[in-house]
């Protein structure tokens, strides 16, 4: 099965998570589709959760699990 | 007082000589609010003041323009220090149109009543021409809230950089070269610890942004604007930024009956006795913008607390909360405390070291009531042992190209 690659954008702050980068500092290793990210899990730079992410302008999220 | 940048340039701002304690921050000398009027052919005001000193920004104003003539209002940074008083500044300056990104308008609107004002929303990349000069907006996130902005004048080199490079720092004088050099970076190293530090990864990207704009002058919002020492502020950042540690050890305790506060001793005397800086701090006669400070830059902290109702006393627990806000990065560091019929103590305080990720290096050292001689023993040797940990962390970071600078 191809893991959803698409890049993730915080609306609070514009950080970007990019699964291939992971967030390994917060235990999250290289690799990690956006949607499979535990529900706690939160932006690195100022702390929103999840629900606050959106695709990347231009991505496609397949996975759903994001919404503004 | 020399408050000229440049030709029709001026800072307009605020000292607020008397003020020790912003939210929490102790401001042992004072602040300032900076603002800024450019006079072109449309004159710009670039960020307000806190509520209270908005009436003396709008004298300064005055004295060199007509409030009408002022044509925009620029807000870098919606924090009620810089924008508090953009209410009475937007009602008396009937022509000016408020300059901000979509996030600042959003933030400003639930301090103000922002429909009657008009506004220009700007993102990263956008300029507004004032005449001879312009405008270039760069949106900052997280240095240091989610709207913050910096603005450029690519015809002066001149960066207004908001919170950025700031210090709280009352005085006479508005420049760099006006002032003792070791006491505004002292402050700004405070203001790094106190309110940047937990942005450190937003503050690497704005800090390459910066490498890309040819520099004269970066104007904070708070402080003295740097003009002669720009290389130092901006290595102080990229240093601070990365965590780059000194050879330095802090001990810092709480304590009850001097049991927790012996081996802090100890543990200073053994880190002394290794040839590093060493600090020890008793939280209870410091204070928590202080203790964040010397946490910065030191590459090995002992914290140590007694045990009081199965956990640690409260200010030393005031100041874990406040330390694991900050989020302080590449720590070595060792948990210690006395305690009686239960523990929980220098249990607590090793927890916590743990939650913000630094190497804890062994165990917590324990006192049942009173520290014995082998326990001091044992309080010296892991002082030892941080100073030569600290060593070579600091050798590890100058091997990797960069020399600390002072502070």
């Amino acid at each position: 099965m191809d893991l959803d690659m698409t890049r993730y954008a915080c609306t609070v702050c514009s950080y970007g998570y990019h699964p291939m980068k992971g967030d390994p500092e917060n235990g999250i290793p290289p690799g990690r589709p956006f949607a499979s990210l535990p529900d706690d899990w939160r932006c690195p730079w100022c702390g929103a959760s999840k629900d606050h992410f959106i695709p990347e302008e231009g991505e496609q999220d397949h996975t759903g699990g994001a919404s503004l | 007082m020399n408050t000229t940048l440049c030709e029709n340039i001026d800072w307009v701002g605020c000292v607020d000589w008397t003020v020790r304690d912003f939210h929490g921050y102790s401001t042992d000398r004072g602040a300032t609010y900076n603002a800024f009027l450019i006079r072109d052919e449309k004159n710009a005001l670039i960020d307000t003041v806190k509520e209270p000193f908005a009436d003396q920004l709008l004298q300064n104003v005055a004295a060199l323009t007509d409030l009408a003539s002022v044509e925009y209002v620029v807000c870098n940074h919606a924090e009620p220090d810089h924008s508090g008083g953009m209410g009475r500044v937007m009602a008396m300056l009937p022509q000016a149109t408020l300059v901000c990104d979509k996030k600042c308008l959003a933030i400003l609107g639930h301090h103000h009543d922002v429909s009657g004002w008009k506004t220009r929303i700007v993102a990263t990349g956008d300029t507004l021409s004032l005449g001879k000069r312009s405008l270039q907006f760069i949106e900052t996130p997280m240095v240091h809230w989610p709207e913050s902005m910096f603005t450029y004048v690519p015809e002066e080199k001149l960066l207004f950089s908001m919170d950025a490079f700031g210090q709280h720092y009352a005085s006479s004088q508005r420049f760099d070269d006006e002032v003792p050099l070791c006491t505004v970076m002292d402050e700004a190293k405070t203001y790094y610890a106190n309110i940047v530090m937990p942005f450190a990864k937003p503050v690497a990207a704005i800090l390459d942004r910066a490498a890309e704009l040819e520099i004269d002058m970066i104007a904070p919002s708070h402080g003295v604007i740097w003009r002669r020492h720009i290389p130092e502020i901006l290595e102080a950042y990229r240093n601070w930024s990365q965590g780059r540690p000194k050879p330095k050890v802090l001990v810092i305790y709480d304590t009850m009956w001097d049991s927790t506060g012996e081996m802090a001793r100890a543990i200073h005397e053994g880190a002394s006795q290794a040839g590093v800086a060493a600090g020890l701090i008793n939280v209870r006669t410091s204070n928590l913008t202080q203790i964040a400070t010397e946490t910065l830059d030191a590459a090995c902290i002992a914290f140590g607390s007694s045990t009081l109702n199965q956990g640690v006393l409260p200010m030393a627990g005031a100041v874990l909360t406040y330390l694991k806000g900050l989020k302080p990065v590449n720590k070595v560091a060792v948990a210690f405390g006395s305690y009686g019929w239960s523990k929980g103590g220098a249990e607590a305080v090793d927890e916590d070291m743990k939650a913000m990720k630094w190497d804890v290096l062994r165990e917590p050292i324990r006192a049942l009531y009173r520290p014995t001689a082998e326990v001091l023993d044992e309080c010296r040797a892991a002082g030892k042992i941080l100073a030569e940990k600290a060593k070579e962390m600091a050798c590890d970071r100058k091997a990797n190209g960069r020399v600390c600078v002072d502070p």
